[in-house]
């Protein structure tokens, strides 16, 4: 699916170039830390975390992430779309949790690694 | 045999969480122009990140030298920090020093130090206290 896809299944917002936008999301991960999404996150995939500040830009665009999903209706700070942009990574903001975000991207068929 | 190497050098400076991850991202794109294999750039990008970071989190200052040969990718991460009064602690996974602020940016894991060992073939680490840090991480091209 589309990152533009995505962010509808998730009722939220996408932020990003028309090029990050169009980006096919391959599969999901979701954490809160930074060096287990390096870690374990593959290419391609959409990150949902509750993390807002820049450095989430530089963990997408060194593991290669097709977006990063913000949950919990928070807001990215200010130099991330600016970063974002600017790399072509996409961004979705949502009001649901990480739990529902992700539930409703599987339902659509979006998988995750499996067990590690 | 003379071997060709391409060798270049990225600043960090400690405690700039907005600049961090600047010196990975720019190490990524090189072996990209180099047209070096997805798999090995992974690997580089990992373990540079977390390298780097950690010089981030910790030190005042430090160089991140980049050599790339037909043989293998090096990294050497030279800091001016606290250096690392344990270090089999610190490779111990879960173990961490970072702070609460640290943390709840979701740093502060403990991973950092096993993902560098889990994607090099060798590392590295010289350890000062009071002085600093020297961590040498070497990808090799296979």
């Amino acid at each position: 699916m589309t990152i533009t896809d995505l962010a509808a299944l998730v009722e939220g917002a996408a932020i990003g170039t028309a090029e990050a936008l169009a980006r096919e999301a391959g599969g999901g991960y979701a954490s809160d830390l930074l060096s287990d999404v390096m870690a374990n996150a593959r290419d391609g995939d959409a990150w949902i975390t509750l993390q807002r500040h820049v450095n989430t830009v530089a963990v997408a665009q060194l593991r290669n992430l097709a977006a990063i999903v913000i949950v919990n209706g928070r807001q990215p700070e200010a130099d991330v779309l600016e970063r974002a942009a600017a790399h072509d990574v996409a961004i979705v903001t949502t009001a649901l949790t990480a739990f529902d975000a992700a539930g409703r991207l599987y339902a659509a068929g979006l998988r995750g690694r499996g067990a590690s | 045999m003379t071997e060709s190497a391409f060798v270049h050098a990225y600043e960090v400076a400690g405690a700039d969480f907005v600049n961090a991850g600047r010196a990975s991202t720019a190490i990524k794109e090189t072996l990209k122009h180099m047209g070096l294999a997805p798999a090995l750039i992974r690997r580089v990008a990992i373990a540079a990140y977390e390298a780097e970071m950690n010089a981030v989190m910790y030190a005042t200052r430090a160089t991140m030298t980049l050599r790339v040969t037909p043989a293998a990718v090096t990294i050497d991460v030279r800091d001016e920090g606290p250096g690392i009064p344990d270090l089999a602690l610190a490779m111990q996974e879960g173990y961490s020093t970072a702070t609460a602020e640290m943390r709840e940016m979701g740093f502060g894991a403990g991973m950092g130090l096993p993902n560098i060992r889990r994607n090099t073939d060798a590392l590295d680490i010289a350890s000062q206290v009071g002085r600093g840090t020297t961590v040498m991480m070497t990808v090799r091209v296979s």
